[in-house]
């Protein structure tokens, strides 16, 4: 191999541009002292890597599974290590999710983050980084630097900045995944030992004794299973997502959470094909108790964060039982159903973000009744919700329908069962909807009646309730129009987003097929 | 014998004279501290000249060659680094500061000799000089701590004993080979090894010395009270060095005694197991910074292992590049609780309480030498980990790495402590406003700091060098 090697049509490592923007943007915030300044540093690093990142987009190959846009250099040649970055329809999207919500991560923490912004601004940074390294890695070890480096940002921004439980929250985040992938190290360096490489797409190539591959995809999955996470391993979730400043949610929402997907779909499916599909019918099982259990648990929580956070569970249920459906419309719906998380959750935690700066509550109950002097805020948070209950044009829909089309498909009673999952989350959506717009039910007359009043002085000031409320400033707004955009672009024309994701699914089905297939031929021996 | 062959011992024994010499004269310890500064520094650059020198010394009974000479180059680099965090040696009563260097240099050059040694005595005797000079370093420490006094008898008491096993086992193996040059063991031990229980135990028992040094189960116990009770400097200088050296042998030992004896790799595994989860769940409930880098250091000392008994050049090479990590993340570390408690007192987590506000510089390099530890890229502590555990695949060694992945695991918590206790702060002091005082550390201790920070960082991200250096350096054995 030549020391530096791109293949790509732009004639310029674009991914590495992508990739080492932030942190190069990340060394520079300890010299600025002028806080503004610092957001505006970190506002326009954060832009400036999502308009690099676009011709991933616009130039993308559509017609092809390769991995596109590649980039190769020798690194730690004496154990056969190299830098090798490359996207293919399956992280693209999530590159670009990624640098996209980036910049609304510092946007929502404009006023709320006011101690230590230099060391705030880095981490995010830094963090955008690392995730972006996971997702265009081409090498298992790469893969799981970039995947490592992860906690220790968001252990931070957790534990720093985070609300009165940080400690707990933090390090039960970082225990969680850490043990999680630790396992994930040792399926990383089996797999060297027995092929010699740390090439990913050779990996995939490689074929594996059932044994071997079982060791493998517990390995994995068990990294995997926890940062989506699936139950049982979701416990850390609430706790990061409620003690979490409201760009650490996001981030943890948008992006974080779909790294076990991304990683199912990128070691487990095509590397053990076989053992995938021996422990589908069990990891089947867990995405359908996650989606009913936190469901369930979503519809009895009075915390809003937690309420999401729960609904988390729920939608990342939905992801892992598409991608173990092994269907096209499996596959492809829990690949858009990542991208659709990344943007409804992201945004509703952004809801939540604004609405906590103004009354410092993220109780139900205490940000009851918003309609009357928050017309745009609930606007924005409706269109939102309708969109996490998966409401027909936007873009939930689109992904919970394909899920759950593949389950009629494959396995009827496994959507027989998952449907009262969808209804579940219409109803705690709707719920949160209601109380927090109307409030009409639970006798709060009283409270009802002070509210009103305050809105009939035309003071947007709720002091009844010892609330200051104001609707939503042109930051506020354009962030969640950004996100609106998508909801509804996606939702009524999915084909642009699908179309990417499309070789590359099919490439991936084929490839579990011809290991299925050679099961069945070993069987039939 | 050419002069470059015994180059760098010679400057230890040049260094320990002029020592001596400054004794008798109740020197100055900032004089002190320069003069050993000095010295080590013109140690490195000689380490670093001979580094390719090869020869044989002393009736056969001194091999010089890049194995050792690597290893004296290491040993070098970190009794530069022990001397450098502790200039001036503020721990130390200072009219004795003299005194105490000399034992240091005394130290040293006791293991400089041991990494070259290939004969059974020479070896026993090169243990002795690094030992007996610890022994009364340890308890040499400002005001009366009862505490080092302990750590000093402790470790009397327990290098007696593993100088004794020792002394037994080497006398079963010269028993049963009538030799005491591992040139001529190396052809006969394999066989007799696996044939042969009483050779096992011999070795086993002469490797129980060099696990002393190691702080590896069974001959772990000394080490939490000494770290605790010995001055700050010291312990830097019993945390790193005297592993160096016991790394050095062990390989050594293992290359020419066949590693691939079953019964051997058995009971080493064993080892290896119960240090690192010993040495991790004792280190979950200490409060004294020390005592939890003298657990995890017993916890290190497995995973060295595991690499150790993987042998073969990455097992080997592995474990070579494992100690040079963990010699520059524990300097991290000693650098930091160096300067946070600069009279010499222990620290305690809330001595480290917003240190961040105090000194960013202490701060991250603590927090980078603990994430190194906890094996978190892209410290060089992953790659050494990452090493270490492909060289025991490779063997097959599966439960062994399964074993030591779960330690890891357990072990970044109380290196997160670290981390939290550096960065957090409590919630009065951030409401309160109050402002620390921060430390005047000046620009040498900052650069100092920078550059450990920078090697911890820069050995992880492009390790082949150094893992390069460390299997040319094995493969002489091999």
């Amino acid at each position: 191999m030549t020391n530096a090697l791109l293949y790509n049509s732009l004639g310029y490592p674009i991914l590495s541009a992508v990739l080492l923007t932030p942190l190069a943007g990340a060394a520079c915030c300890f010299f600025i002292r002028n806080q503004t300044v610092l957001k505006l540093w970190g506002l326009l690093v954060t832009l400036m890597t999502a308009a690099l990142s676009l011709p991933l987009w616009t130039a993308f190959d559509r017609s092809t599974p390769a991995y596109q846009f590649v980039e190769m250099m020798e690194w730690f040649p004496s154990i056969g290590l190299s830098y090798q970055l490359g996207v293919d329809g399956i992280s693209v999207l999530l590159v670009l999710l990624t640098t996209f919500i980036m910049p609304l991560c510092i946007l929502c923490s404009w006023k709320s983050i006011e101690h230590r912004l230099a060391e705030f601004i880095f981490a995010i940074l830094v963090m955008e980084t690392a995730m972006i390294g996971v997702f265009v890695s081409m090498n298992t070890v790469l893969f799981y630097i970039f995947w490592e480096a992860m906690l220790i940002p968001m252990y931070l921004l957790i534990a720093v900045w985070g609300g009165p439980r940080k400690d707990y929250a933090a390090i039960k985040f970082f225990l969680y995944t850490f043990v999680g992938s630790i396992f994930f190290l040792v399926a990383i360096v089996a797999l060297r030992v027995k092929t010699g490489t740390f090439f990913i797409p050779d990996l995939m190539a490689a074929e594996f004794s059932f044994g071997w591959q079982a060791w493998i995809f517990a390995g994995c999955a068990l990294a995997f299973a926890v940062k989506i996470p699936m139950f049982p391993f979701h416990t850390w979730l609430p706790a990061a997502h409620v003690e979490a400043p409201t760009a650490g949610s996001v981030i943890l929402a948008s992006i974080l959470l779909k790294m076990g997907g991304y990683g199912f779909l990128r070691f487990c499916l095509p590397m053990a094909p076989q053992a995938t599909e021996f422990f589908a019918p069990f990891l089947i099982v867990l995405s359908l108790v996650g989606i009913l259990y936190g469901g369930y648990l979503a519809l009895g929580q009075s915390d809003i964060k937690k309420l999401i956070a729960y609904s988390s569970v729920g939608h990342m249920g939905f992801v892992t039982l598409g991608i173990f459906l092994l269907n096209d419309e499996g596959v492809k719906g829990a690949m858009l159903q990542m991208i659709n998380h990344g943007i409804t959750t992201g945004a509703l935690f952004l809801c939540i973000g604004i609405i906590y700066e103004r009354t410092h509550s993220r109780e139900i109950q205490d940000n009851a009744a918003l309609g009357m002097f928050m017309p745009v805020y609930v606007t924005f948070l409706g269109i939102f919700s309708l969109s996490s209950l998966a409401f027909p044009g936007t873009n939930s829909f689109i992904g919970e329908f394909l899920i759950l089309m593949g389950a009629f498909r494959s396995q009827p009673l496994v959507g027989a069962i998952a449907i009262p999952g969808a209804i579940l989350a219409a109803a705690y959506m709707l719920r949160l909807l209601q109380k927090m717009v109307w409030d009409s039910s639970d006798g709060h007359v009283h409270h009802h009646g002070e509210a009103a009043h305050g809105g009939g002085q035309g003071n947007d000031n709720d002091h009844a309730h010892g609330r200051k409320l104001w609707d939503l400033d042109l930051r506020e707004t354009a962030c969640l129009t950004f996100l609106v955009v998508f909801v509804f672009w996606i939702g009524l024309n999915p084909q642009p987003v699908l179309s990417v994701m499309d070789a590359s699914v099919t490439h991936l089905l084929d490839q579990v097929a011809a290991g299925q297939g050679s099961v069945q031929a070993l069987a039939g021996h | 014998m050419s002069m470059m062959e015994f180059l760098p011992e010679l400057v230890l024994i040049g260094m320990t004279l002029i020592f001596f010499g400054l004794s008798l004269f109740k020197a100055d310890s900032v004089l002190v501290g320069r003069v050993a500064l000095g010295g080590a520094g013109i140690l490195v650059l000689t380490a670093f000249a001979a580094l390719s020198s090869e020869g044989m010394l002393f009736f056969d009974a001194y091999r010089v060659d890049l194995f050792s000479q690597t290893f004296k180059l290491l040993i070098a680099f970190g009794f530069l680094g022990v001397l450098a965090l502790a200039s001036g040696f503020p721990g130390v009563r200072n009219e004795i500061s003299a005194e105490y260097a000399m034992f240091l240099s005394i130290s040293t050059m006791g293991l400089t000799f041991l990494v070259s040694g290939v004969e059974l005595l020479t070896i026993l005797l090169c243990l002795e000089i690094s030992s007996f000079a610890l022994y009364v370093a340890i308890p040499m420490r400002k005001g009366a701590h009862r505490t080092q006094y302990e750590a000093g008898i402790k470790y009397v008491l327990f290098g007696a004993l593993a100088t004794g096993v020792t002394v037994f086992g080497m006398s079963y193996v010269v028993g049963l080979t009538g030799t005491t040059y591992l040139s001529e063991l190396g052809p006969l031990l394999p066989d007799l090894v696996a044939s042969e229980p009483l050779a096992l135990i011999g070795l086993l028992m002469i490797l129980s010395g060099f696990f002393y040094k190691l702080a590896l189960f069974p001959m772990h116990f000394w080490t939490p009270d000494v770290y605790e009770g010995a001055a700050n400097e010291t312990t830097a200088f019993v945390a790193t060095l005297p592993k160096i050296g016991a790394v050095a042998l062990l390989i050594r030992f293992m290359a020419s005694s066949g590693a691939d004896s079953g019964h051997l790799v058995w009971v080493l595994s064993v080892f290896a197991v119960f240090s690192m989860t010993y040495g991790n769940l004792a280190a979950l409930v200490q409060s004294d910074i020390k005592r939890l880098l003298a657990f995890s250091s017993i916890a290190h000392a497995g995973y060295v292992m595991v690499g150790i008994l993987s042998a073969g050049p990455e097992g080997f090479g592995s474990a070579v590049y494992y100690i040079f990590g963990y010699l520059v993340m524990t300097l991290g570390c000693f650098y930091v609780i160096c300067q946070v408690a600069p009279a010499g007192e222990n620290l305690s987590f809330d001595g480290l309480k917003g240190l961040h506000r105090k000194s960013p510089v202490l701060a991250f390099t603590l927090a980078v030498a603990a994430c190194g530890m906890a094996g978190i890229p892209p410290a060089v502590g992953f790659p050494t980990k990452f090493l270490v555990f492909t060289a025991a695949i490779g063997q097959g060694y599966y439960a062994l790495v399964i074993l030591a992945v779960i330690n890891a695991a357990i072990s970044a918590f109380y290196y997160l402590k670290l981390v939290r206790a550096a960065y957090a702060l409590p919630e009065e002091e951030l409401s309160s406003g109050a402002v620390h005082p921060r430390f005047a550390l000046g620009v040498p201790m900052t650069a100092l700091g920078i550059f450990i920070t920078a090697v911890i960082l820069a050995s992880g991200l492009f390790p082949e060098p150094i893992v390069a250096m460390a299997r040319e350096a094995v493969g002489v054995l091999l």
